[in-house]
């Protein structure tokens, strides 16, 4: 019997003149796991934050198992059995897992009687979900995924019958991925409600038997998974057609721009990451680099960058050698020889958000002319130049002098990628360039990056979307525990080869 | 999380004129209530501080020359800060500033005058920068933490001056710990001879024409921080260091401009203190004015045109307080202590008591506003 758990209707909600969600009607049933999707600034979060009593709706009504409620907290949310797993977890850094869990909820002065049953009740929780959790760890040793773990598990020990995920997998492995669909799965099975916020075609395919599309603060279908695919939901996300598989041409090879001779590279807590590594990328080719996360990519491209040391070995540069142990070449001095880099965590790295647009958008750039001349900003150029690539890239909003951090994730990376690409720069090292973009927007980089190398630059991409990779590169080489453990030509390569590289087995 | 108020709808005159209004006015009520308990009318008190600090021309003049002190150590504070380096030692810095002034005053008092005023400068900001190289040495590359260092080098230029002023550098005619004056001629121009001028004859106060050089500096600091390469440098190291690092930008090396424009700024109150007022160096003439500083840059939120104001205020309190002390027995000295002290509370550390509350109550009457 399909009965409805959670039903909202008519909800409204604006900040300022921004409509963030607009009558929104839903119904999601026992039972299910309900996928909600759309691009970055849709308003998914927005609704689910109404949902669990974050923001107050302007109009309409939440009913919980046919009942009206009024969520004005957290709490009264929690109380409703509505729970919700964060994009960034809600944990205390250097508390247990079992502290963290009965966190507001101790029940008692001094430690004891209480304490003791709920970890009697939470390994329990874990046995029945799989959920393989030790209670006595501390967070800050726990990985992303078991973090993610101990947020479902706070929810299920306060009662929730509704789990709200918000893009849960941005932050996983390949391999988490997978264990955190089993928990899903394994709690549908239990009878709990999964409700699953993502930007991610392949999640919603994958998971989830109903799924509503969000655009621009409304919904504008729902549907059951089962009767749509990939294409027709992403055209409803975007609202026109989208390509999910980028044309491109057959490359036009060129000489050797960039050379890595024997790189080792070291972390910072003095481990080797990259291990004597050698790779040549040639102009007008892109050079996928797949591998799971944490096998030393962001090592490489920093060292690659200018921003780490390089232990041994050597880089070169259309032949010139612009790098070894002796020292540590500035990433400035790189942008000048037309090397440029779009870092992995562009929010962490890549930008400064208490600066302004326009101020991040000659970030590196900063004291090349006409932005500066004597060490003067010219505030003009610098707001000429901003309008002209935020029109171009299709920033938005359109307001160079708004602090950077009021621009949502999506429009932030786009000030980076704009920022770096419209140097037209013979060498770019890119990492993980989709991640946390929504699909009009990957549409976009791919055939950027396509007509960067058609016009003769040598891209080195590194990438955890085996995917992306598969469409992008002419060549990929696999990175596995510091080391290349292989390399195709990307025609005569299966996914199922590069997978076993990637794991380490071939 | 749960303040739902979008800091982007907030507009700025609310966030930069009417919270700190707010919070001034509590700390003035909060003070009010100190003034009562002590046995003495509050109203008469506030009465006296508006009377003493613009009531006549002499006391307006006393408010400004303490206003000139503020800037500049306000200045100080603000600049480190753009680069999130906490600088309390403006205190020692100002007094290694005035050895700088005296020494190159003394020596080059051959030249023509308005040359050794413009190399005095120079001393007071280098001997300034100078006792703030090391603190910020010591955090770039070892990473000793500047608060620490700062706040010891206080102690250390105190210590260091004592010994001078006792065994070195004293004017061995006199008892005192203090420096032989320095010719008349070198002295700059009281607002007593400025007024002389127009023909208005008023009574001596400490005004000169130092506060022109704070105004110059705060136009130099604005100028700096917002309009240059090194500013924009400096600010995004404080912002994000990983993100400078990333594009080539050296914390290092801003981290130690940062420090040396900090220090050089404290050293220039020397310039009041010692070309403008005293004429030699007396033991502890930075008086506390480094430490004020701090709640000055904090109240301005480091910025120029927030310093002004939050460095005149203070100065009213300072004069205005001097006054009420003189006409109200129960009201110590240390009472006005305790009165800055509500202030700096209020408008730092509670800074956010009631921001949340006032921004959303002024986002939501502009929200219906628009929607009407």
């Amino acid at each position: 019997m399909v009965s409805p758990i959670l039903q909202l209707t008519n909800i409204s909600k604006s900040f300022g003149h921004v409509q963030a969600n607009k009558n929104i009607n839903l119904t999601i049933n026992k039972g299910t796991i309900h996928g909600i999707i759309g691009e970055n600034g849709a308003g998914k979060s927005t609704l689910m934050s109404i949902v669990y009593g974050l923001y107050q709706a302007d109009s309409g009504t939440i009913k919980v198992n046919e009942k009206e409620i009024k969520l004005k907290s957290p709490r009264d949310s929690i109380e409703n059995g509505i729970g919700m797993v964060h994009q960034h977890f809600m944990l205390v850094e250097n508390f247990t897992v079992l502290e963290n869990i009965v966190l507001g909820f101790e029940g008692e002065v001094v430690f004891g009687k209480n304490l003791e049953k709920a970890k009697i009740d939470l390994k329990n929780l874990c046995e029945t979900y799989n959920l393989n959790v030790d209670l006595d760890s501390v967070i800050s040793d726990l990985s992303v995924g078991f973090r993610q773990r101990v947020e479902i598990l706070k929810s299920l020990y306060r009662g929730a019958e509704v789990f709200i995920l918000d893009e849960p997998t941005g932050v996983l492995t390949p391999q988490e991925v997978d264990e955190l669909f089993k928990i899903l799965r394994s709690l549908k099975e239990e009878g709990k409600t999964i409700v699953l916020i993502t930007h991610k075609l392949n999640e919603i395919m994958d998971l989830t038997s109903e799924v509503s599309v969000m655009r621009q603060g409304e919904i504008v279908g729902h549907t059951k998974t089962e009767t749509t695919n990939r294409e027709k939901l992403a055209e409803m996300m975007v609202g026109r057609s989208v390509l999910l598989r980028i044309n491109k041409s057959k490359t036009k090879r060129g000489d050797v721009a960039f050379r890595v001779e024997n790189l080792t590279v070291k972390d910072d807590l003095d481990v080797t990451r990259v291990k004597n590594i050698n790779l040549e990328i040639h102009a007008g080719e892109i050079l996928g680099l797949a591998g799971v996360t944490g096998n030393g990519q962001t090592e490489l491209l920093e060292a690659l960058s200018g921003i780490r040391k390089v232990e041994s070995g050597e880089i070169f540069l259309n032949g010139e050698k612009i790098s070894d142990s002796s020292e540590l070449l500035n990433p400035r001095e790189l942008k000048e020889k037309g090397l440029a880099h779009i870092p992995e965590d562009r929010q962490r790295m890549g930008l400064v958000t208490d600066f302004k647009a326009s101020e991040n958008l000659i970030f590196g750039y900063h004291d090349q002319e006409p932005y500066s001349k004597s060490s003067i900003m010219n505030e003009n150029k610098i707001l000429d130049y901003s309008k002209r690539v935020m029109e171009e890239y299709d920033v938005r909003p359109r307001s160079p002098h708004l602090m950077t951090s009021n621009f949502s994730g999506g429009n932030q990376q786009k000030l980076i990628l704009s920022r770096e690409l419209n140097e037209n720069p013979k060498i770019l090292l890119i990492g993980q360039p989709t991640r946390g973009v929504d699909i009009g927007a990957i549409e976009f980089i791919h055939q950027r990056l396509i007509d960067m190398r058609d016009k003769g630059a040598a891209i080195l991409l590194v990438s955890v979307e085996l995917e992306e990779i598969l469409s992008l590169s002419d060549r990929i080489a696999v990175m596995f525990d510091g080391m290349i453990v292989g390399e195709r030509v990307n025609e005569d390569v299966t996914d199922r080869e590069l997978g076993l590289l990637m794991a380490g087995v071939a | 999380m749960s303040s739902a108020v979008d800091k982007s709808k907030v507009p700025w005159w609310v966030s930069n004129l009417i919270v700190p209004l707010v919070n001034l006015t509590l700390a003035l009520l909060v003070s009010a209530l100190f003034i009562f308990i002590a046995g003495e009318n509050p109203y008469q008190a506030i009465k006296l501080i508006i009377y003493g600090s613009f009531g006549y021309i002499e006391g307006f003049a006393y408010t400004l020359y303490y206003t000139t002190n503020f800037i500049f150590t306000g200045l100080a504070f603000a600049v480190a800060f753009h680069c999130r380096l906490f600088n309390i030692g403006g205190e020692g810095q100002a007094y290694l500033g005035g050895l700088g002034v005296f020494l190159v005053a003394i020596n080059f008092s051959f030249l023509p005058v308005p040359i050794v005023w413009i190399l005095s400068i120079a001393g007071a900001f280098i001997f300034g920068a100078a006792w703030a190289f090391i603190p910020a040495y010591l955090q770039a590359k070892r990473g000793s933490h500047i608060v620490i260092t700062t706040i010891m080098f206080n102690f250390i230029a105190s210590s260091l001056m004592v010994y001078l002023l006792v065994d070195v550098i004293r004017d061995m005619k006199q008892m005192g710990p203090h420096t032989v004056a320095l010719p008349k001629e070198l002295w700059l121009p009281n607002f007593k001879d400025f007024a002389a001028l127009f023909g208005i004859k008023i009574r001596y106060s400490p005004l000169n024409a130092s506060f022109l050089l704070a105004i110059a500096a705060s136009f130099f600091v604005w100028f700096l921080v917002w309009k240059t390469k090194w500013g924009y440098e400096m600010r995004a190291v404080g912002h994000n260091t990983q993100a400078a690092i990333y594009a080539g930008i050296s914390p290092y090396k801003n981290i130690i401009i940062a420090m040396l424009i900090s220090g050089g700024l404290a050293g220039l109150l020397s310039i009041n203190e010692i070309l403008g007022v005293h004429h030699k160096i007396v033991s502890g003439f930075p008086a506390g004015y480094g430490f004020t500083g701090i709640a000055v840059a904090l109240m301005g939120r480091n910025h120029p045109i927030g310093i002004f104001p939050a460095a005149f205020l203070f100065g009213i309190l300072y004069q205005g307080g001097s006054e009420v002390t003189f006409d109200m027995p129960n009201i110590t000295r240390y009472m006005f202590v305790a009165v800055q002290g509500v202030i700096i509370l209020f408008s730092g550390a509670l800074e956010n008591l009631f921001r949340p509350q006032i921004e959303s109550f002024f986002v939501n009457r502009l929200n219906t506003k628009v929607k009407a």
